[in-house]
């Protein structure tokens, strides 16, 4: 599984650092290492729908707050 | 507000701006010729003695426009024709020189070298002197002035010499390509090669973004820049060219200050390797100093490098205060990273060229990196990012003493001192303009006020630490 988190500008002011932290965060307390995959891109296009994260092509907009539920519904649940 | 320091600029502005505008088009070709005629229309002439030696030498601007001379390896060229030929005498005593009875100047000279006629005016015998300018600074009149041109004058390197018509002739075995020379010359009779037409042609094929990314790579000095418009709108006027996104430059520097502050720690002794005018420097001057060049790439290499790597069809487009980052993208280590580098004055003939008038537009945001990864941009801001990054390494058995170097001629006295043994540091900053890179040659303006935007463009960012903003690259 490859998740991957806009690092953009306009994502970056909505916190996407904190989603990368909170991400590598949860994918070390759950031993998902060897299973997920995770990466920044620059610009995904959505700006309007920061933080942009995508999971295997498939789009998902979280925020500092939703990163957990969006974690375990997503991620979790599906690694 | 004025956008350029000086005409020579706006003429060469108003070249690229031409040139740029019939390559969107598609028309270069067909209406390369008349160019000339565009700019300098009528029979007045403005700038030289006829308009058809004006639109000759705006034919040779044309080409510059284009790229250059294919067969001359540098990125900067003399314009013979526009070369005026200046004098060069050296310092001469001029009919200010009132005959007085003190005679400072022939105190002052160790070389003896000043006379006096009849008249008790002072004379230079040019077999003697050695152009060290005592003399001219102590006369009370002022009488003894230096005719140096105004090229060599600029040229800390020595690379400027005048060939048998009397024109400028650069030794590229000196050259750095720092562009002092382009922004000194009054004639605008050196330039820098521009390759605003490969950009164009970038964008063009990108598709709207579409076959494949076109990423701007903007350097942090641009906050001293474009100072009539709010960055912001700079940011949504790189968009409307048809940039897919942009990003600092100065993420980069944060990457670099990260893992140069180890590498200092590791080997004792470094000295930057951002400037590429600098390197170049100690390559050809201090090849004995060499191996303590830092190994790191440059901010612009390291960023461009990531973004490559994440997107490994995107095309990068950086665009800075700078000439040399032209000569950088030719090196075989960074060539891969990044496909044209771009001056802020290329930037704004391009904007033009598309009717882009940045003062309308929304605000965008720009925010990658740190406040140490912004102050890059001037003087001083490269030691005080690494001390940061020495410190946030929790390295504290190694007491950094930098020398932060502003300009090429401080770059040279603290080369020399490193190989004599008596420099009293352990890591050079080196900078081959004066102030940093917002002194850079490729630069709209170069106002008293330029540090003081770097430092508030740096206190505007996001990320007060280096780790943080670099956090999320891992």
């Amino acid at each position: 599984m490859k998740i991957t988190v806009c690092i953009g500008s306009s994502c970056h002011i909505k916190g996407s650092r904190q989603v990368v932290e909170q991400l590598q965060y949860l994918i070390r307390e759950n031993g998902l290492n060897d299973k997920v995959e995770l990466g920044g891109t620059f610009c995904m296009g959505k700006c309007q729908q920061g933080v942009c994260v995508t999971v295997d092509d498939k789009f998902f907009s979280v925020s500092p707050e939703s990163v957990d539920e969006f974690f375990n519904v997503n991620v979790l649940e599906k690694a | 507000m004025r956008k350029f320091d000086t005409k020579v600029q706006h003429l060469k502005y108003k070249v690229l701006r031409e040139v740029a505008r019939q390559a969107w088009k598609d028309t270069l070709l067909d209406n390369l010729l008349d160019i000339p005629k565009t700019i300098v229309p009528g029979n007045t002439p403005t700038m030289r003695c006829c308009v058809y030696k004006e639109r000759a030498i705006l034919s040779e601007r044309v080409k510059l426009a284009m790229g250059g001379d294919p067969e001359n390896p540098n990125v900067i060229e003399v314009i013979e024709i526009a070369c005026d030929e200046c004098p060069m005498g050296g310092y001469e005593v001029t009919n200010s020189c009132r005959g007085c009875l003190a005679h400072r100047c022939e105190d002052v000279c160790k070389r003896d070298a000043i006379t006096f006629d009849n008249n008790h005016v002072a004379h230079i015998d040019k077999s003697k002197c050695v152009d060290c300018g005592a003399c001219a600074k102590v006369c009370p009149f002022t009488a003894i002035i230096n005719r140096k041109r105004p090229c060599q004058n600029a040229c800390k390197v020595k690379a400027i010499s005048m060939n048998e018509n009397k024109a400028a002739k650069i030794d590229n075995d000196k050259c750095i390509a720092c562009g002092a020379c382009v922004y000194q010359c009054p004639f605008g009779a050196i330039m820098d090669k521009s390759y605003i037409l490969d950009a164009i042609d970038i964008i063009k094929k990108s598709n709207k973004n579409e076959k494949f990314k076109v990423y701007a790579l903007v350097a942090p000095s641009i906050s001293s820049q474009f100072t009539y418009a709010k960055l912001g709108q700079v940011i949504s006027g790189l968009k409307e060219l048809g940039f897919y996104t942009v990003i600092e430059a100065a993420l980069g520097a944060d990457m670099v200050a990260y893992a140069e502050s180890t590498e200092l720690a590791e080997k004792g002794f470094l000295t930057s390797s951002c400037c590429p005018a600098f390197v170049d420097y100690v390559h050809k001057n201090f090849l004995d100093l060499a191996e303590h060049v830092s190994h790191n790439l440059s901010p612009m290499a390291t960023i461009a490098k990531y973004i490559k790597e994440t997107d490994k069809d995107s095309k990068i487009i950086f665009i800075g205060p700078c000439t040399a980052k032209k000569a950088e993208i030719q090196k075989e280590n960074v060539r891969p990273y990044v496909d044209v580098v771009l001056t802020f004055e290329e930037l704004q003939a391009l904007f033009d060229s598309k009717d882009v008038d940045i003062t309308t537009l929304p605000e965008d945001v720009l925010d990658n990196a740190s406040y140490f990864g912004r102050i890059f941009a001037r003087s001083g801001g490269l030691s005080d990012a690494v001390a940061q990054g020495l410190k946030e390494h929790g390295i504290e058995d190694f007491e950094l003493k930098a020398v932060p170097c502003d300009g090429i001629e401080e770059c040279k006295i603290a080369l020399l001192k490193k190989r004599k043994g008596v420099l009293d540091g352990n890591f050079i900053e080196g900078m081959a303009c004066i102030g940093g890179c917002i002194g850079g040659a490729g630069c709209l303006t170069h106002g008293e006020k330029s540090k003081s935007e770097v430092d508030k463009y740096g206190m505007e960012a996001y990320e007060k630490t280096i780790s943080n903003a670099i956090s999320m690259l891992k």
